[in-house]
């Protein structure tokens, strides 16, 4: 075995532009995030004021001020197995988004060569139909007659003998809609890796899958891990893919919120869901990049 | 067996190619059905009807042109607001610098229910009345951090040192603005507005929660998937669907054929769409 | 520009001009005047304060404190845009959104001159790339950019022309090219080119007066020629070329010279070419100066000239010459370069040679702080490498 000292090429880095202290700074932040905290900050605290509020008895629909947290423990009692289901499915078809879209990824990132900028426009080409319509496809595509249900029951694959107005169609749908989300984040951390790294891996230790493991897979850790993150978080509060691909068994917490606000006005009841959403993801994401050691990544 | 090992990699990244655009396809093929019953779902017969009557149906068009009018001006204001961010976070100095990070990230990974929801609860309690207002007011503030996010990508990724060769060359504040970095971050500004209208032409959840009753094209597309959404919808979106591929290529294309010398490929959509 | 008119070249001045990064100065009361119409190459290693020296005169940097003059103006206080200076950035800069005819424009439409062309043409001439007007920078090649760059800068008729690493990007053989063109214009155009650099054949090739530069500030000033022959500290005698440098005690003098003791040997250097202070000198020689004899030659070797005792431990042949390397008794290892005029008769590795110099060839250095300071870090470290790799072999 040959061992190869791969060259260090490249430049010195640029200067560091130098940051001038002034109004002038503070004058470009300020419209725009007093828009954000207007109408994004601010509606959080609305949110949990919402969340604590008391029915105003005879009026139904009408609610007062309060510190109601009684609110938090009637929802999270009525819809704790909603919950639970959410973060499954999200979770199932984050892992599944990640198996289908590392090797396409990685394709781009190292060998598709003058096709890497074509394919990185498929990647994102089918967000341009839409969102609702695209789910619906699903629907013909795995409706009782297509093609995909026929063959897996031929195989006896499906619990159910289907798989529209199943949880298995609601994870499909999930997976399809935020794969290009695991795409794009995983690309661009493969695309920074030398592929030299990868040269001078296999050099030393032979085996592609060794070289993979040791240096590749560590190495496009950011990109996973913002991957899985823009896939997960989404997915856990979609509630689109749920109403038309699945059946009222499969309802996500997202379903909850939107009827609860919506259709029978339980503000207090939605807004307390939206509130433990909320933080049940940040929960998640802080420990998840803690864990993953890529607190850079914020 | 050796050529398809060579080549696994390969073959499966054009499966999950093919895999991405079954969707695609189906939408487009039954923009020419002619429906059986109500439900648009299963092919029946070839029909040009829709796209020769791509109005017939009420609402259909309207609701696109409310979309294209909202997407319009909340992408004017997002990227104006953004770009102003953009240009402070990276060219001066200033306090709160984290909390203005975290109030950048945070939309980006709340979920569009919560916001929907929150900002719905704000709405209601100052008794705002909902509609196409509320609507522009929602994209903005969600459209913003993406355009952050974008433009402060390309404004770090310029080399400071084609500022400082114009102010060498007698340009004062102003001119080097005008004259350089304007025209440089031009293309990451185009990208952060396509990439707004596009997110807020196909936004459902966030419009839905704070419309009032006021249509969008998604909003008139989930109120037709109960009853059975009319095939001049799928016509529209192919319509949608293929200008925009038309609109990105080019881009492509053209910034291909600039950089043709540079090794490196930039392509706009990756700083389109990777948030963090 | 054939056509210059007339126009006073005045000398730059910079006086006790400081920068600070926080505590650090990275130019410490540097004061140096260059001359008018000169070719001035700072040479230094990456860190030593040559670029912030050459960015506080082009005005992208402010000095923490000093004045920078043109003649009798001082223009400290002006902003870069407001100086009559224009400098030539390390990978060019070039505007890649403009073509080559309007990067070269650019500094003229910013003071507001209307008509350009012919300016601009000539001037592209100048530097043989009128053809290329209407490309993208991105379409040239490396050289023709580094040309565009000069163009650029030079139109504007600048009191000084910077150059920060211009050559740095290019390869071996473009450079030695680019070197020679360089040259031709700043004789053509008489302006005074300020050149930074860490190369030190580019600096010695290019400019009439190079300066040392190191931790902020200059350790020697001079022609070429003179700081090469004759190194005023350790810095300069190892980070300018090679050198054998050993340590060792004034003894005596003797007529003009004065006489070092070294590992029981004495050398002899001339009064006027010793620069140490105290009693500890570092007695230095090229490595080119030296001639190396079989030792049964020895009685060959001129009376007055140092001479030394060795043992060759290698050989290697580089073509204009042979590098030997000789250990001492006292286990220091010196170079030899022998030009390889004779056919055959070379030294081996393992024979016993006798080594020596002409006093006229020597120099003595302050030896208060080691005969490393100034030598490449990365060399440094391979050697103490080499070092543990050898006594680890004796050792087992």
């Amino acid at each position: 075995m040959v061992a190869v000292v791969p060259s260090t090429g490249g430049q010195a880095p640029p200067a560091v532009t130098v940051k001038r202290p002034s109004r002038t700074g503070y004058i470009l932040l300020f419209p725009g995030m007093a828009w954000l905290g207007v109408f994004f900050a601010i509606p959080f605290v609305t949110l949990f004021l919402t969340s604590l509020q008391q029915p105003i008895p005879g009026k139904s629909g009408k609610y007062k001020f309060g510190l109601e947290f009684g609110n938090y423990v009637t929802a999270f009692t009525e819809y704790w197995p909603v919950f639970l289901r959410s973060f499954v499915y999200a979770g199932i078809a984050t892992i599944l988004a990640l198996c289908i879209a590392y090797p396409l990824a990685y394709f781009i990132a190292f060998r598709a060569g003058k096709w890497r900028s074509l394919m990185l426009v498929l990647v994102i080409a089918p967000s341009f139909a839409s969102f609702l319509l695209r789910t619906y496809a699903w629907k013909t595509i795995l409706s009782d007659e297509g093609i995909v249900t026929s063959t897996l029951n031929t195989l006896h694959l499906l619990p159910d003998g289907r798989i529209l107005n199943t949880g298995i169609a609601v994870v499909a749908g999930l997976t399809y809609n935020f794969l290009p989300f695991m795409i794009l984040p995983l690309y661009a951390a493969l695309e920074k890796i030398d592929p030299r790294l990868i040269e001078a891996a296999s050099d030393l230790y032979a085996s592609p899958q060794t070289a993979f493991r040791k240096v590749t897979w560590p190495l496009s850790m950011p990109g996973v891990v913002a991957g899985t993150l823009l896939t997960f978080i989404p997915a856990a509060g979609d509630y689109i893919n749920a109403e038309l691909l699945g059946s009222t068994g499969n309802r996500m917490i997202g379903n909850a919120i939107q009827t609860n606000f919506i259709e029978f006005r339980d503000y207090p009841t939605a807004s307390a869901l939206s509130f433990m959403l909320m933080a049940a993801i940040l929960v998640l994401v802080f420990t998840y990049i803690r864990r993953a050691g890529t607190e850079d990544l914020l | 067996m050796r050529w398809l090992r060579k080549n696994l990699v390969g073959i499966w990244a054009v499966l999950v190619l093919i895999y991405l655009f079954i969707p695609i396809a189906v939408i487009m093929l039954l923009s020419f059905n002619n429906p059986k019953g109500k439900y648009n779902l299963s092919w029946n017969e070839f029909s040009l009807d829709a796209w020769t009557n791509i109005c017939g149906v009420p609402g259909v068009c309207s609701s696109f042109v409310t979309s294209i009018e909202i997407g319009i001006v909340s992408t004017l204001i997002a990227t104006l607001l953004g770009t102003m961010i953009a240009f402070a976070l990276v060219r001066y100095r200033f306090r709160g610098r984290s909390t203005t990070n975290l109030l950048i990230f945070l939309p980006m990974a709340t979920p569009e229910v919560v916001m929907g929801a929150s900002l719905l609860a704000l709405f209601l309690n100052l008794r705002f009345p909902l509609g196409q207002g509320t609507v522009i007011i929602a994209h903005i503030m969600f459209i913003i951090s993406f355009v952050v996010v974008t433009v402060k990508a390309r404004l770090q990724g310029m080399d400071p040192r084609l500022e400082e060769a114009a102010r060498d060359l007698y340009a004062d504040p102003r001119a080097v603005f005008r004259y350089v970095t304007f025209p440089l971050v031009l293309p990451g500004i185009m990208g952060a507005a396509l990439l707004g209208f596009s997110l807020s032409f196909d936004d459902f959840i966030i419009s839905f929660f704070n419309a009032g009753t006021l249509v969008t094209f998604p909003i008139y597309i989930w109120g037709a998937a109960q009853r059975g959404i009319p095939v001049q919808v799928n016509a529209l979106a192919t319509l949608v669907f293929l200008i925009a591929l038309v609109i990105v290529l080019t881009g492509q294309f053209v910034s291909h054929r600039r950089r043709r010398a540079l090794e490196k490929p930039a392509p706009i959509t990756v700083d389109l769409m990777s948030r963090s | 520009m054939a056509n210059n008119e007339a126009r006073p070249v005045e000398d730059l001045h910079l006086r006790n001009l400081t920068k600070k990064f926080g505590d650090v100065a990275a130019v410490d009361d540097l004061t140096l005047t260059i001359p008018a119409g000169s070719f001035f190459a700072l040479l230094g290693a990456s860190g030593c304060g040559k670029t912030t020296t050459l960015r506080m005169v082009a005005g992208l940097e402010d000095p923490t404190s000093g004045t920078i003059s043109i003649g009798d103006r001082d223009i400290t206080g002006l902003r870069a845009f407001e100086r009559p200076v224009n400098t030539v950035f390390q990978s060019y800069a070039l505007f890649p959104h403009l073509d080559i005819f309007e990067n070269v424009a650019f500094g003229l439409r910013r003071r507001g001159i209307k008509d350009v062309k012919s300016t601009v043409d000539q001037m592209l001439d100048l530097v043989e790339l009128g053809p290329m007007a209407r490309r993208k920078p991105t379409q040239l090649s490396g050289g023709q950019q580094q040309r565009v760059a000069v163009a650029r800068a030079l139109i504007n008729r600048p009191d000084v022309l910077l150059l920060d690493e211009p050559l740095g990007a290019l390869d071996l053989k473009l450079r030695r090219q680019m070197q020679i063109e360089l040259k031709r214009i700043q004789t053509e155009v008489g302006t005074t080119f300020v050149h930074v650099t860490h190369d030190q054949e580019e600096a010695m090739t290019m400019a009439d007066t190079v300066a040392v530069m190191n931790s902020g500030r200059i350790e020697q000033l001079g022609h070429p020629a003179d700081i090469y022959e004759l190194p005023r500290t350790v810095f300069v005698a190892n980070f300018l070329g090679q050198s054998n440098l050993i340590t060792g005690t004034r003894s005596a003098n003797s007529g003009d010279d004065v006489l070092v003791q070294a590992s029981g040997l004495t050398f002899a250097v001339p009064a006027d070419r010793c620069f140490a202070e105290g009693s500890n000198i570092i007695v230095g020689v090229r490595p080119e100066k030296i001639t190396i004899l079989d030792e049964v030659d020895a009685d060959r070797i001129p009376e007055h000239h140092n001479r030394l005792s060795g043992r060759v431990t290698d050989v290697s042949y580089t073509g204009v010459s042979t590098q030997y390397l000789v250990q001492t008794a006292w286990d220091q290892e010196l170079i030899v370069f022998e030009q390889n005029v004779v056919v055959g008769d070379r030294s081996e590795v393992g024979d016993a040679v006798v080594i020596h110099w002409s006093p006229r060839h020597t120099f003595g250095l302050d030896g208060s702080g080691g005969t490393s300071v100034g030598m490449d870090p990365e060399v440094l470290a391979l050697e103490a490498m080499n070092a543990s790799l050898i006594s680890d072999a004796s050792e087992a």
